[in-house]
């Protein structure tokens, strides 16, 4: 038997891989997500400086809903006669949910790598502190995969997930919504975004610890 | 004496509101193959699945391997227990090689382990090929060479011989026979009665959630 952190290594790699063979991440959700930023301001029409002003919350917002479409995949995945499979290779509960939540992590961080530059450019934007959101990115990437993560192992694989994923991410992501717009904003009018960093940190390891807590009671409730 | 492989005692499970097995006793010795038939929706696939420990009882007691399969300790003796259910569960996107790493990977196996097992079952051409375009068959087979990875002390087959050809229906013998000869112990469960010649020890059969011996 191999350690928690190997078998999370491994299983993140197993999920990349998935993903990198089914694309559905960066050739479905990505571009769709980008089509959304792109088609706010033509539809409301709005002048430049309300742009600027709205331009960091619809881009949350939007990294937001598309990450919950990150969560359904993941759980699609995680149907029945696989997840039996995880469990008789020994796998423990949590580093499944570690590792499912790792590489949810990178594809949301890709997609929201792929959307700033879009967003910036729609909506007028300018950035002051660009190394500021070198930790702002995966913070955010992060707590929304781990929440993701958790609750798709909560609704498991039943007939009611499509419903549940979004009714129960969207308001549990609030603070990290919250303290992502604000830090973003921040940034453009060039204040310090440390507290909203550390809201973020804290969303992090609440989110992390509650996943190891619950991880084994969630698997085997499935 | 030895302790049993499979010891399920006045076993009762339900599945949601529906009971499915009532007060069911069965015991598997060290060296021995079960077998099990049953009509559809007997509770066949409930059985193995409380014996795999993915499931636990509503009534009554299961130790699996000494271990009781409502304890933590569950969790460490699966990779000891080889269970093959009746859809395949490789994933779909990855290629047959993929799937046999990822298992060895977490199995603790070696690299040369999966190539050396996949040439076993008779997977060596097909390899790379993806799961999902693989016939069923052949995702068979690729779950049988995860179980030459780390043989099982206990082995569990959901209609083992279903859809295979002759060549897999004899390496589901070869496993049963080693698991056998290794002092472990298997369930074969199957809707037929016969169990198409396959060396079992005794056979049963399930009805109404309880086993009586097969006529």
């Amino acid at each position: 038997m191999i350690g928690l952190r190997h078998q999370a290594a491994a299983i993140a790699r197993r999920d990349l891989l998935s993903e990198m063979r089914s694309g559905e991440v960066l050739w479905v959700i990505a571009p769709f997500a980008a089509i959304a930023l792109l088609l706010i301001p033509l539809g409301i029409g709005t002048d430049v400086p309300t742009l600027r002003r709205i331009g960091p919350g619809l881009y949350w917002a939007v990294v937001l809903l598309f990450g919950i479409l990150v969560a359904l995949r993941q759980s699609a995945d995680n149907a029945g006669p696989q997840r039996d499979r995880l469990a008789m290779l020994g796998a423990d509960p949590a580093a499944v949910l570690a590792g499912r939540a790792a590489a949810a992590a990178v594809l949301l961080i890709a997609l929201e790598v792929v959307l700033l530059p879009v967003m910036l450019a729609l909506y007028d934007a300018p950035i002051a502190g660009w190394g500021w959101l070198l930790a702002l990115v995966p913070l955010v990437g992060a707590a929304l995969a781990m929440l993701g993560t958790l609750v798709s192992a909560v609704t498991g694989p039943s007939a009611t997930r499509p419903a549940l994923v979004p009714l129960l991410v969207a308001p549990l992501a609030i603070p990290i919504l919250l303290a992502a717009t604000q830090a973003l904003e921040g940034l453009r009018l060039g204040e310090s975004i440390l507290t909203w960093l550390l809201l973020l940190l804290t969303v992090n390891l609440a989110l992390a610890v509650t996943g190891v807590l619950v991880a084994r009671p969630l698997q085997e409730a499935g | 004496m030895s302790a049993p492989v499979v010891s399920l005692r006045a076993l009762g499970v339900d599945l949601g509101r529906t009971p499915v097995l009532r007060d069911l006793d069965l015991e598997v010795a060290p060296g021995e193959a079960v077998g099990i038939s049953g009509a559809n929706g007997s509770g066949k696939t409930t059985l193995l699945r409380v014996a795999a420990t993915l499931l636990t009882p509503t009534t009554g007691t299961a130790e699996v391997l000494g271990v009781d399969v409502t304890s933590d300790a569950r969790f460490d003796v699966r990779p000891t227990i080889g269970f093959i259910g009746h859809t395949p569960s490789l994933f779909p996107h990855l290629t047959l090689a993929e799937n046999t790493s990822f298992a060895a990977e977490l199995l603790g196996a070696t690299i040369s382990d999966v190539s050396s097992a996949l040439a076993q079952v008779g997977l060596s051409a097909a390899s790379s090929r993806r799961a999902d375009h693989c016939s069923f068959g052949m995702q068979r087979r690729a779950e049988f060479a995860t179980l030459l990875l780390a043989p099982p002390r206990l082995l569990l087959f959901d209609e083992a011989q279903a859809g295979l050809d002759s060549g897999a229906v004899e390496l589901v013998d070869h496993l049963l026979k080693d698991v056998v000869a290794r002092g472990g112990g298997a369930i074969v469960v199957s809707h037929q009665r016969a169990h198409g010649g396959l060396p079992l020890d005794r056979t049963l059969e399930l009805d109404n959630g309880n086993l009586e011996v097969a006529a």
